[in-house]
């Protein structure tokens, strides 16, 4: 097995006296897709915060690239190469969708995404380049944020439900997308409430349950009955 | 005439009011914060002047060469040292802290430069006019009303044209998105408050040439300021400068009328705004 990209022990989360996460334990191997599913309030979200850096950790609870990042600022863990899509989109209002890109690229890694990459990925954004992010539909909002996440060049993608509030046939086009994303030998995790869609293109799964690792293995092997058992808690 | 004229020292005077006005509102548009003791660091600003043309014997224009540096390293470190601590989600915290620190720079330039009146010499620039059109306009006047424009066009410019300036309105848009893009928003909002408070000694040092000050004078131009920045709308700049205008000429008309009634004046045209438009004459255009 080679060394993880990402490697995750025993990681706890708190919103103060709140806790959401209880032991998780989660690894991804380098240039593998990985989805993580779980119903509403499951901590898929609060992982994703923990892992960035946006809430604090104990140390010694998540490596990445063999370096402890557990207490980095979520700065500091973004210029070691690891991005996100945040749930809900979340561009910045004040800034043009070209601003919104390029503010992605502000942690200075080089590599092979720049603006001209992301318009060749969606052409769309080319063309509405000037004008304020709040002003383009739910689809494109969200190639803004995957663009803005490229632009960093990050060697670990994390999508957060990248599908949530888009039409069917959206989500179609932003899946359609996603192998050129990724055939450049990034990692990525994709956080995805339809359970067919994270299989379809993840090679491993995990299931979170009431912040705990419910279920693990491979996309292709996990069952329908295991999943639904891992995933709403039914014996 | 004396109206026209009354009008015309009015906009002129709302230059120095928007240099006042612009610091605040650049803080307040970046980080939420409303700092009390901006007014005292005008003065501050002013003293280092003072300090600079007696020692090193520089006119007090080149003595901003000086100051505006000194003034922006004190306002990186004050926001990174002490008011970054106060930040989140209670607004209550920074207003406290920012009000202790008025008090303490009040009692610090009392201490150092004790409660007589200074008054920077400008030697001619102080006298210097011109004649337009039957009007006679101070060059000093003149000379703070076009720094002001530039002072706003400038931070205008560094908003919407530099990456400094994508950073300040991302981080205001969105702190924690903002540092999963790589930004320190402690940093940033380090360099805000330099570049406010570099704004910030122009302000002082115009203050100081124009008439005497002493360490009380702070929380009147602290009002000043933030009128001007009501008046014209939160979070735009230009409407800032509006605002100091509109103050402006509400005090020259005002003292004209009657000249006990120069400062009542402002106050009372702030209100009226207020009350028509809570927001303000330009507030920025929601998104
Ligand atoms: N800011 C917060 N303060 C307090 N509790 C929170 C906060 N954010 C999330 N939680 C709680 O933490 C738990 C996990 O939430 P999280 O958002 O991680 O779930 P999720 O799996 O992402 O759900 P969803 O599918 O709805 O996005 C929930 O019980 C939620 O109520
Ligand atoms: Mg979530």
């Amino acid at each position: 097995m080679p060394e993880p990209i990402l490697n995750i022990q025993g990681l706890k989360a708190f919103y103060g006296d709140f806790q959401a996460l209880y032991g998780v334990d989660m690894y991804i191997e380098p240039g593998e897709v990985l989805a993580i599913i779980g119903a509403n309030g499951a901590g898929k979200t609060t992982l994703m915060r923990s892992v960035t850096g946006l809430l604090s950790n104990g140390p010694g609870q998540i490596h990445f690239q063999g370096n402890d990042i557990s207490q980095l600022r979520a700065d500091e863990v973004a210029m070691q190469g690891l991005a996100m899509v945040p749930e809900g989109r979340q561009l910045f209002p004040s800034l043009t969708v070209k601003e919104n890109l390029m503010i992605g690229a502000q942690v200075g890694r080089q590599g092979p995404w720049n603006l001209d990459a992301v318009y060749r990925l969606f052409p769309i954004l080319e063309e509405r380049k000037d004008q304020a992010s709040t002003s383009l539909s739910g689809g494109q909002q969200q190639m803004v944020a995957i663009g803005r996440a490229l632009m960093a060049n990050p060697d670990l993608i994390m999508f957060d439900e990248i599908s949530l509030g888009l039409a069917p046939i959206v989500i179609k086009d932003i899946y359609a997308a996603l192998p050129g994303i990724i055939n450049g030998g990034m990692s990525a995790i994709i956080v995805e409430q339809d359970i067919a869609q994270a299989l379809k293109v993840s090679s491993r799964v995990y299931c979170l349950q009431e912040g705990r690792v419910s279920l693990e293995g491979a996309s292709d092997k996990v069952s329908r009955e295991e999943i639904s058992r891992a995933y709403f808690g039914i014996e | 005439m004396d109206w026209v004229n009354a009008i015309v020292q009015g906009t002129l005077l709302g230059g120095l009011y928007a240099l006042f006005a612009a610091g605040l509102s650049l803080i307040f548009g970046v980080m939420r914060l409303v700092n009390i003791a901006h007014g005292d660091l005008i003065v501050m600003a002013a003293y280092l002047g003072l300090t600079v043309t007696a020692t090193v014997g520089l006119h007090p224009l080149a003595a901003l060469a000086i100051v505006v540096p000194a003034m922006a390293l004190i306002g990186y470190v004050l926001q990174r040292g002490l008011l970054n601590q106060t930040l989140g989600e209670d607004l209550l915290p920074p207003l406290l802290v920012t009000f202790g620190l008025s008090v303490i720079l009040q009692n610090g330039l009392l201490e150092v430069y004790t409660a007589d009146p200074q008054k920077m010499d400008a030697g001619a620039l102080e006298t210097a006019s011109i004649a337009m059109g039957g009007l006679t306009l101070g060059v000093l006047p003149v000379l703070t009303f076009a720094i002001a424009v530039a002072v706003i066009w400038a931070l205008q410019w560094t908003f919407y044209h530099t990456a400094v300036g994508r950073a300040f309105r991302a981080v205001s848009d969105n702190q924690d998105i903002a540092q999963l893009m790589g930004l320190n928003r402690r940093h940033v909002f380090g360099l805000a408050m330099a570049l406010a408070l570099g704004v910030t000694a122009i302000a002082g040092i115009l203050l100081g040439i124009r008439t005497s000050f002493d360490p009380s004078i702070g929380g009147g131009r602290l009002i000043f300021g933030f009128e001007a920045v009501i008046i014209g709308g939160l979070g735009n700049l230009w409407g800032t400068l509006a605002g100091g205008v509109i103050l402006g000429i509400a005090q020259t008309v005002g003292a004209k009328i009657d000249p006990g009634f120069q400062i009542l004046a402002g106050h009372l045209a702030f209100l009226i705004i207020l009350a028509i438009r809570p927001n303000g004459l330009f507030p920025r255009i929601a998104a």
